[in-house]
């Protein structure tokens, strides 16, 4: 009890003197976690459309893939990512192992099949909804996955959230791509690791405070810029 | 280009083996409005799906008198229950004109104009799932005919109104077909037949039965399933 107090006093001093470190370390975490989620919705929400719209020989089996790779282990995705980007690796020669740019891209890994995977229940129901109507209007197919993006845009927030806290919160592949180097590629998560494994519970609950925090204040402005509950709207 | 007669030979739908409809023979002249008519469950929709072409065909022709891509894009259809896209009822309406690369000020402009005709120029920025049964079949018949369709393929639009809404769908259907759109439309209602048939499709069992004009039809239909049907009673 002593250390959830200690930590809920620590964050809040960290907060409120506006500790470079933390600072230093929230923005990290905000500007890897957001651009890996900016990429993967890039990546997921069309083909979240496609596999509404379009039916191909292996679409189920296509389907049933994505859903099973919502479970995938971050820590395997890092040491995969970790192969791929050392020095003996096939992209070693970038030199982007122990970078933000690592952790992004084993981010963008753990996180499309997600974001995809809820994306595609949604706008699978939406098409149902649409197909005849679609179709008689000659729509192409790139037209028809354009509305079930616009239409279903609050439904697609919901996935992107879902793919936000994934983010957010993982450590194991960003601990292994990103080497949790202090003022290179130290986030919250991981540094809520280290702060554990050296016994500092005291900072380690207030950078969980803080997480947390900052999770839910993304959250709220995501559904205060998209206006979900507004009446009458998505 | 002309697009009718359509010609239909031996058109047939199968689902799981079962026959919904068919083989259908069947020529339809550009002219008027035809009502399809039939118990629940003889293939009314399944054959004006067919023929506007968002039902695949297992069997059988069915030739427009232009190709088939030209004759796709001078035709709109109106569902049973209208599907209302997730957005207002202006963008609903300027929905299919975008479709074709017509400009957002413009088509805006003309979806405007169609929801005026329709009666639903009060309520343009409304959201469209938030209309009433007769106010959504209203946008769904403007929607259809924003594109100044040559022939508008109407499943029971009024199945679910009541007689006001009924009339005011029924006005702007007499004024398209005034202005030339060829009407080809499935109905329960007996009474509504009567006042928009030219020509009558009795289908029974997914096959047309029966295929008239709307006077010979009225005054005494040629087949006993017809004339049961006419008669109210129960036709299987």
């Amino acid at each position: 009890m002593n250390d959830l107090w200690a930590g809920l006093s620590q964050a809040f001093w960290l907060l409120v003197t506006l500790d470079a470190d933390l600072v230093e370390i929230t923005l990290r975490s905000l500007r890897v976690t957001l651009t890996a989620l900016a990429i993967a919705c890039a990546i997921a929400l069309p083909l979240a459309a496609f596999l509404a719209v379009r039916r191909f020989r292996m679409r189920r089996a296509t389907i049933a893939v994505l859903n099973a790779l919502m479970g995938l282990p971050p820590v395997v995705v890092g040491l995969v990512v970790y192969v791929f980007l050392s020095r003996a690796g096939p992209f070693g020669v970038f030199g982007l192992l122990f970078t933000p740019t690592a952790m992004i891209i084993a981010q963008v890994i753990i996180v499309v099949p997600l974001v995809a995977s809820v994306a595609h229940q949604s706008l699978r129901e939406l098409w149902s909804d649409y197909h005849d109507l679609l179709i008689s209007m000659n729509a192409t197919q790139f037209q028809r996955i354009q509305a079930l993006l616009w239409d279903g845009r609050r439904a697609l927030l919901t996935a992107a959230l879902a793919g936000f806290g994934r983010a957010i919160g993982e450590v194991g592949a960003i601990m292994v791509v990103g080497g949790n180097i202090d003022h290179a590629t130290r986030v919250l998560t991981t540094a809520i690791a280290l702060e554990t494994g050296k016994g500092e519970f005291a900072m380690a609950l207030g950078l969980g405070f803080v997480l947390i925090a900052l999770a839910i204040a993304v959250n709220l402005a995501i559904h205060w810029l998209g206006r979900t509950e507004s009446e009458g709207r998505w | 280009m002309q697009m009718f007669p359509l010609v239909a030979k031996g058109a047939q739908v199968r689902r799981r083996g079962k026959v919904l409809v068919g083989p259908v023979d069947l020529t339809l002249g550009g002219q008027g409005a035809s009502i399809v008519i039939g118990p629940n469950g003889a293939g009314k929709t399944t054959l004006l799906k067919m023929l506007h072409g968002i039902v695949r065909m297992n069997g059988g022709s069915l030739d427009w008198a232009c190709p088939l891509e030209e004759a796709q894009k001078r035709q709109s259809f109106v569902f049973q229950t209208p599907v209302m896209m997730r957005r207002t009822v202006i963008d609903n309406i300027a929905y299919p004109l975008r479709l074709t690369g017509v400009g957002r000020r413009e088509a805006r402009t003309r979806a405007a104009d169609w929801a005026a005709r329709v009666g639903l120029g009060r309520i343009l920025q409304r959201q469209a799932t938030m209309l009433s049964g007769g106010e959504r079949q209203k946008l769904a018949l403007a929607r259809a005919l924003v594109r100044e369709p040559e022939v508008l393929f109407l499943d029971e639009p009024c199945a679910a109104l009541d007689g006001r809404a009924t009339r005011e769908i029924e006005e702007i259907l007499a004024h398209a077909a005034g202005s030339g759109t060829r009407l080809i439309m499935s109905t329960h209602n007996m009474g509504q037949a009567r006042r928009l048939a030219d020509e009558v499709i009795f289908v029974l069992g997914g096959r047309i039965h029966e295929f008239s004009p709307a006077e010979v039809f009225f005054a005494g239909p040629q087949t006993p399933q017809g004339r049961a049907f006419l008669n109210g009673d129960i036709v299987e």
